[in-house]
């Protein structure tokens, strides 16, 4: 069975389980609750297992016979039988397309961010993720690279075969590509990028070629779909994975998502790539190249005080990246290179890291 | 107590202006409220002291209008015990005739009041009374017609005639009198009604002019059960002066011990405690009364006045009780909730006194910004002066969000004084004045009944609460069922069945 099909029968299994378990209190007599994991801070612990953030013990009820939680237990029920209508006949949409669909029903969301985040409570009840109950963001994240895949869905493209080097803008990182079988690659490292204009740079410099890797624009923050993908990559194929972000908090964070997860998703599990590593630009690698640099704002080192006490950060090497960029007190991008010719990132910078890191 | 020979040589008009105040004819308008008060309470004393049920008429006819005066005739019939014909004159047309020098919880205080109507009748219109009696076990109808010359403190009959009673018993009385029915009518209705509210064991029926016809407002009694009859009750030794001492031994045997005089003369006082007080205060146990001076009279008042008595209790007190009260205010205000309470006895200077109390909310009683208040003192509505009597400042003092009242709410606070001697506010006879002993009890007697609303308001906001609450799963229901049934694949109506059953069963449930 392919991986869509399998999900899509564990998300029919856990949604049948789900109603029945209501069922089953409506005829004892009770006025049914579901129970779901609290996602509160409070109640969101680091893994060291895992290696990313998980749920605690704590548990919020929506009770049907409670006035505060009729609305949003009725919301949640719908939200299910609105999963479980797109899984059987296998249609897709999106957050922003089932907050429309819902004003057709006397359901009335406050506005897309309640149906939002009743779609992340479904996910947590059912510990899945909304893309296998067929709910997408917005796609933005792309991948090229020599790597043969297959479709297995939808079904208007199932079978058929597409080697992702043949579009030069690089093939954009949707549900059928994140779930597609591989069938041929001749990569042997992954290299995600968190620009696009970086990205489109590695294509013309022919990295895939030089450095022999699949490259992956993961514009800006991973979606789940391109971390869904890095991980398959990283798991099915063994290819060691790069990521090559900003120096500066952001950017570091990006890196750290793909790597560990992030707290929105502690109720999610296989999203991540605990083995990926994080390839630059580095606050040490700032005075290394003598890269052009800007000051931190305000705002980079509220963000840096935050990410030292988080425990994803914990390793000597990232608080070794947390302290330098805290005495430094700047910050350089990816394009930072271009002060030393065009292509210098990719003759010096990528070759040295690479080489470094590997070794 | 001065002799009606005072008076003799005062004519009418000057007696009336001079005590006026007193009784309460002080214009126009309080004059006529003042003179239908004065019938009602007499008939109202000739029925319910008397163990009968009330039935009091009041009828008031306007028979010419001028442009601030109206000349009217005011007509309060009863159908209590009678006067005999004999008494009868005296009763009506003697001033100051059947003083009342007793310690009991009474009406009238100076037995002053009817016979000030009839002297404001004569001065105003020169009209006589009539008066109409039956006695009670005679069965004849006495009619009498008079004046009263002022000069000689005496009853001048006019008319006199007997007839033959037909089913007639009780007192009619009628007096013509100028007055402003204009802006006296809403005093009197209110007062016709608030004593509707404290005799809920009588049938009043008042018709009054309105505009050029007249209406009609009728209560009927919700009890024939009347409260125990108020007894007279000798004095606490607290509660005498040396005046009133002199006096007492003035009337008595000479030879008669002290301590004889002490045991017979006041309330709660036995031989051993008469001895022993007497011993404490240095009087021989077997001296006479011949024997006080004027100045031993004073040293014994002052004794009286500070030796430890036994407090005075309320013998001789009747309120209405929670129950009667009730019903009274249930019959006439026609609220949604009723709490009545009934102080144990207290006393101040030497008078006991009972407070009872009674909250009335919602129902047919319109919201005020502060608590409306009605006031009783033994038996009688007060309705002027509301600003200075100890119940206003109890009520103003009292936090009422404490007891889950927002103000505009529809609130009424009544009160009831019982005592032998009610601490007035000066000469109106309107407002009780704020003795601590009073004032504690006042605020005791309301606070216990605010604390019933507090629970009978909680009540409410409770079901309230859960009516709101099953309205609103009522509304999500549907689009539940729906969403499971498209779940599970079954059928919808089935599963919207039984919720809509255990909703039902959790509305009578609670």
């Amino acid at each position: 069975m392919q991986l869509w099909e399998r999900q899509s029968q564990e998300v029919l299994a856990k949604l049948s389980e789900l109603g029945l378990d209501i069922y089953n209190q409506l005829k004892r007599g009770v006025f049914p609750k579901i129970e779901i994991p609290s996602r509160a801070t409070s109640n969101i612990y680091f893994d060291e297992v895992l290696c990313q953030y998980v749920l605690g013990e704590q548990r919020i009820r929506r009770s049907a016979g409670n006035i505060k939680q009729i609305r949003s237990f009725t919301q949640l029920l719908w939200v299910a039988h609105f999963a479980k209508k797109l899984v059987q006949v296998q249609k897709s949409s999106t957050l922003r397309d089932l907050y429309y669909h819902s004003l057709n029903y006397g359901i009335r969301f406050r506005g897309q961010k309640e149906s939002d985040e009743t779609v992340t409570d479904l996910e947590t009840v059912l510990h899945m993720p909304r893309e296998a109950f067929n709910i997408f963001p917005k796609e933005r994240s792309a991948i090229f690279g020599d790597l043969t895949i297959e479709y297995t869905i939808p079904e208007t493209h199932r079978g058929r075969k597409v080697n992702l080097a043949s579009n030069p803008d690089g093939v954009m990182i949707g549900l059928s590509v994140a779930h597609a079988e591989f069938i041929e690659c001749n990569a042997d490292k992954v290299i995600a990028i968190e620009k696009n204009a970086v990205f489109r740079r590695f294509i013309e410099e022919r990295v895939y070629q030089k450095f022999n890797a699949i490259l992956i624009d993961t514009a800006g923050q991973a979606p789940r779909l391109a971390r869904l993908l890095i991980r398959r990559l990283n798991k099915e194929l063994g290819l060691p994975v790069y990521i090559l972000t900003d120096a500066d908090p952001w950017g570091m964070h990006i890196a750290m998502v793909i790597i560990r997860g992030s707290a929105n998703a502690a109720h999610l599990r296989e999203l991540t790539t605990p083995d990926a590593k994080w390839l630059g630009v580095w606050a040490t690698d700032i005075r290394r190249y003598n890269l052009p640099s800007f000051p931190l704002t305000k705002l980079d080192e509220e963000r840096l005080k935050t990410l030292e006490v988080d425990p994803r950060y914990r390793d000597h090497f990232w608080q070794r990246e947390i302290a330098e960029f805290r005495r430094q007190r700047r910050r350089a991008e990816l394009e930072a290179f271009s002060a030393h010719g065009l292509t210098a990132i990719v003759d010096k910078y990528l070759p040295r890291k690479l080489r470094e890191l590997a070794g | 107590m001065e002799q009606p020979e005072t008076f003799r040589a005062l004519g009418v008009a000057e007696f009336f202006y001079r005590n006026r105040a007193i009784a309460g004819f002080t214009n126009p308008t309080r004059s006529v409220y003042q003179t239908i008060r004065e019938l009602v309470e007499n008939a109202l004393d000739a029925t319910e002291m008397h163990g009968i049920p009330p039935d009091i008429r009041v009828i008031v006819k306007k028979l010419q209008s001028e442009s601030d005066f109206d000349l009217l005739e005011i007509t309060v019939e009863d159908n209590g015990i009678g006067i005999p014909p004999e008494h009868v004159p005296r009763a009506f047309c003697s001033v100051l005739y059947g003083s009342k020098y007793v310690n009991r919880q009474s009406r009238g205080v100076f037995g002053l009041g009817v016979k000030m109507a009839v002297l404001y009748s004569q001065l105003t219109t020169g009209r006589p009374v009539k008066v109409v009696t039956s006695p009670l076990g005679d069965p004849a109808v006495y009619e009498f017609e008079m004046t009263i010359d002022i000069k000689t403190n005496t009853p001048k009959v006019l008319k006199k005639s007997v007839s033959r009673s037909n089913n007639f018993q009780g007192t009619k009385v009628t007096l013509y009198i100028e007055g402003s029915w204009g802006s006296a009518k809403s005093r009197v209705v209110e007062y016709i009604k608030r004593t509707a509210i404290i005799a809920p064991y009588a049938n009043i029926y008042f018709r009054y002019p309105e505009d050029d016809s007249y209406r009609i407002l009728r209560f009927s009694r919700s009890t024939t059960e009347l409260p125990p009859a108020p007894r007279e009750v000798l004095p606490h030794p607290y509660g005498v002066d040396a005046e009133r001492l002199k006096s007492m031994i003035e009337h008595e045997e000479p030879n008669k011990t002290l301590l004889r005089f002490i045991t017979e003369h006041f309330a709660g006082v036995g031989r051993v405690t008469a001895a022993k007080f007497l011993r404490e205060s240095g009087f021989g146990v077997r001296r006479t009364l011949r024997t006080l001076k004027d100045k031993d009279i004073v040293r014994l008042a002052r004794a009286m006045k500070t030796w430890k008595w036994k407090r005075p209790g309320g013998e001789g007190l009747s309120p209405l009780g929670e129950e009667i009260l009730k019903l009274g205010i249930q019959e006439v205000l026609k609220p949604e909730f009723i709490a009545t309470t009934c102080r144990p006895p207290s006393s101040y200077e030497g008078y006991g006194f009972i407070v009872e109390c009674g909250l009335a909310w919602g129902g047919a009683i319109q919201p005020t910004q502060t608590p409306s208040i009605i006031r009783f003192a033994n038996r009688i509505p007060l309705l002027y002066d509301e600003n200075i009597d100890v119940t206003r400042k109890v009520v103003d003092k009292i936090d009422w969000s404490t007891y889950k009242v927002a103000f505009p709410a529809p609130l009424v606070v009544v009160t009831h004084v019982c005592s032998t001697k009610l601490p007035f506010h000066g000469l109106g006879k309107e407002a009780i004045a704020d003795i601590p002993e009073l004032e504690h009890e006042i605020e005791m007697a309301v606070r216990d009944c605010a604390r019933r609303l507090r629970e009978h308001l909680s009540r409410i906001e409770r079901e309230t609460r859960h009516i709101r609450r099953l309205i609103t799963i009522k509304k999500y229901i549907p689009i539940v069922a729906s969403s499971l049934s498209s779940i599970l694949e079954t059928n919808s109506k089935d599963i919207e069945d039984s919720l809509f059953k255990m909703l039902e069963a959790r509305r009578h449930g609670g």
